[in-house]
């Protein structure tokens, strides 16, 4: 086994999805001898060839659109956004045909497409390569959103949305792409992890925090802090967004009897308002107090002061501290 | 458009008889036939289907009217191996291609026998076993799925050739661009067919784009097109099997623009008298379609007075027979609401179907029981 980062995982796994299955096909913006903007494709054009990885033109509603007519044509598009920034133009693909051909051709059509995407900040990308929007796509019935934070879940996450029969938003922590502190060992063989099963990225007993992306490893850190000051943090890492585990939400908070959702998206709208109705709903009478959430502002992307928009462990542990004192 | 005349390709002239120098394609008389019946089932059903609608029976209907040399003969030049990427007004072509008459009524009835479950709006056709692919209300969108479908069959070496129909309206939408674009880059076998109808709606062909023409758009992708007269099927399906004969080979894809007229309105819930002019339709009504194809087959001899009655005869059985099996068709099963969302029904929308059930059972309601999942 070799240790891999979050952006080697991605790349083995498309070579190992490529390898098993004659379908896969993978294209987007410069996915072909650059390899991707980030690497993600490094080298799967000259081991597949052109006919199996291959460049777009620039267009973002006609790369997802293709991969619905492959998908149609029963091949296993990977397809890739260079941005999640850069979606939108796709947007109507997504929600109005991707998400809506089994439903509204009752089974007759269907598309297993997977659109990957790197989201969120960290890299000093701006308003237009940092946005995470993955709320958008959790209000879309027919989606699967899915959104890993360790190198082990990337692969086999990618490979189970590849084998899969419905189309998934494949949203990858850019932020901690190649964080050397991730690397873990990946199995080079096929696995996978199955889609809408979230995972206990670390027990504990006081507080829940429900996290996915690149707020897990914010998380950890912020239940180190914690530890220190005897307040034991479960850190919940959803991994599906759509399909939600609740059950795995709603074990969780009925345990500890408290809750803190943090993710880096805008607070307003977000998918911590979800879970918190969600457990407001089915688990009230365990909990001993709010539930609070840590949250990206309720402004666009900043790019010089984008250390203080994406919540940090300082500011998860403030709320771990109001939690306490409530 | 511009007022410039465009040069439209034609085979018949407005009577019906062979333009001089236009190559008849030779299809022979059981293809013209068929064609001829294709063309008179889609005016019928449209017909049918309206007398419904204002009955109350069923809720939308967008006809065909005066566009059938349009539809049926472009339809018609495809393979049954190809597949078909329709717009609203294709429904003709569904059936040529062998959509039973059932399934066709059914989606106007929203009952069981509508393949897509009730789901979609009338007027919204699909049919797998022939090719023909579900669509949606959005305009353009369905022209990159096209475009995909091409590619892929090239990846896995079929020479399957996509239909990709769109109306006058669908040539401003982005997804026209980005497929004509990908199409021509990719050298997707797909056969763009473009139905300018005249109208987007209100919005008349003269607002819709400046380009010389719908046909002319097609030459900046690197891609041939080609202006024909809509209303004359002979040199639609001659035109379009042009095209379709290139991509086969390989030689990428085309834009078949096709100049007819909307006779009604978009839909039966619009009223064209509000923005258009009676004497436009006068014209139009006068350059039917129908009228000119069954001229020429009277003066071949492929068609007279008594085969054509017996074709509209067995047209009107059939059809009848269809909104009969219909009218007293079971209702759909309240689980179709959560089903097909995904490829098995996930807990949480059985949970939510389950609530409704619960709430039916205590305020009443029939079809709750009818709607339980089995186990």
């Amino acid at each position: 086994m070799a240790k891999l980062t979050i952006i080697s995982a991605v790349n083995d796994a498309i070579r190992t999805a490529m390898k098993h299955d004659p379908r896969v096909v993978v294209f987007g913006e410069d996915v072909g001898k650059k390899g991707g903007v980030f690497g993600a494709t490094d080298k799967i054009q000259q081991e597949f060839g052109e006919a199996r990885c291959f460049d777009t033109p620039l267009t973002e509603d006609g790369i997802v659109g293709a991969a619905i007519g492959m998908a149609l044509n029963v091949l296993r598009p990977i397809a890739e956004i260079q941005f999640q920034d850069f979606i939108y133009p796709a947007f109507d693909q997504i929600v109005s045909e991707l998400s809506k051909f089994r439903y509204r051709s009752g089974g007759q059509y269907t598309c297993p497409v997977v659109v990957r995407t790197p989201y969120g900040g960290g890299i000093r990308g701006g308003l237009y390569h940092s946005q995470s929007g993955e709320a958008f796509f959790c209000h879309i019935p027919g989606l699967q959103v899915v959104i890993p934070s360790t190198p082990y879940d990337t692969k086999g996450l990618l490979l189970s949305a590849v084998r899969g029969a419905d189309p998934v938003i494949f949203m990858e922590p850019k932020r901690i792409y190649r964080d050397p502190s991730l690397a873990e060992e990946v199995p080079e063989e096929w696995y996978e992890v199955p889609i809408g099963k979230a995972r206990i990225a670390r027990e504990g007993s006081t507080i829940s925090v429900i996290c996915y992306g690149a707020m897990v490893p914010v998380c950890l850190q912020a239940a180190i802090e914690a530890e220190k000051r005897g307040i034991s943090l479960e850190i919940v890492d959803l991994r599906t967004l759509l399909p939600l585990d609740e059950d795995a939400v709603l074990a969780s908070a009925r345990k500890t009897g408290r809750v803190i959702v943090v993710h880096e998206a805008p607070k307003y709208c977000g998918l911590g308002a979800e879970i918190s109705a969600l457990i407001a709903e089915e688990a009230v009478d365990s909990l001993e107090g709010p539930i609070l959430r840590v949250a990206g502002f309720d402004t666009p992307f900043p790019n010089a002061l984008e250390n203080y928009y994406m919540p940090d462990a300082r500011r998860v542990t403030d709320a771990v501290d109001r939690m306490m004192a409530f | 458009m511009t007022t410039n005349p465009i040069d439209y390709k034609r085979v018949l002239d407005a009577d019906g008889a062979p333009v001089a120098g236009e190559t008849v394609p030779a299809i022979g008389r059981d293809l013209s036939l068929r064609m001829y019946r294709g063309m008179c089932e889609t005016r019928m059903l449209d017909g049918k289907m309206l007398i419904l609608q204002r009955q109350g029976r069923i809720g939308f209907v967008g006809t065909a009217i005066g566009l059938e040399a349009a539809t049926i003969g472009s339809g018609a030049a495809f393979d049954a191996k190809d597949w078909i990427f329709p717009a609203l007004r294709e429904g003709g072509v569904a059936v040529y291609r062998g959509m039973p008459l059932l399934e066709y009524v059914g989606q106007m009835f929203l009952n069981i026998y509508d393949t897509s479950k009730g789901r979609q709006m009338n007027n919204h056709f699909q049919h797998a076993a022939s090719n023909f692919v579900s669509w949606s209300s959005c305009i353009g969108t369905q022209l990159p799925h096209a475009v995909g479908a091409a590619h892929a069959a090239r990846i896995k070496n079929e020479n399957t050739v996509m239909c990709a129909y769109l109306g006058d309206g669908a040539t401003s939408s982005p997804e026209f661009h980005s497929a004509m674009t990908m199409a021509a880059v990719w050298k997707a076998p797909v056969v763009f067919v473009c139905i300018d109808n005249g109208w987007a709606i209100s919005v008349p062909s003269s607002r819709q784009s400046a380009a010389p023409s719908y046909g002319s758009k097609a030459e900046a992708y690197g891609m041939p097109g080609v202006d024909v007269d809509g209303n004359d099927i002979l040199a639609v399906y001659r035109e379009t099997l042009n095209m379709i004969r290139r991509a086969r080979a390989g030689e990428g894809p085309g834009l078949v623009a096709l100049k007819s007229y909307r006779m009604l309105g978009h839909s039966s819930s619009d009223d064209p008298t509000k923005y258009r002019d009676a004497q436009e339709v006068e014209m139009w009504r006068r350059r039917d379609p129908i009228e000119r194809y069954r001229k020429y087959l009277l003066s071949l001899g492929w068609l007279d007075k008594i085969s054509d009655e017996k074709i509209q005869k067995e047209l009107e059985s059939e059809i009848d027979a269809a909104v009969e099996a219909n009218a007293n068709a079971p209702r759909l099963a309240l689980r179709a609401l959560v089903e097909d969302v995904y490829s098995s029904v996930t807990p949480h929308l059985r949970a939510q179907h389950d609530e409704l059930i619960r709430v039916l059972e205590q305020f009443g309601d029939p079809a709750a029981i009818e709607g339980r999942f089995p186990l």
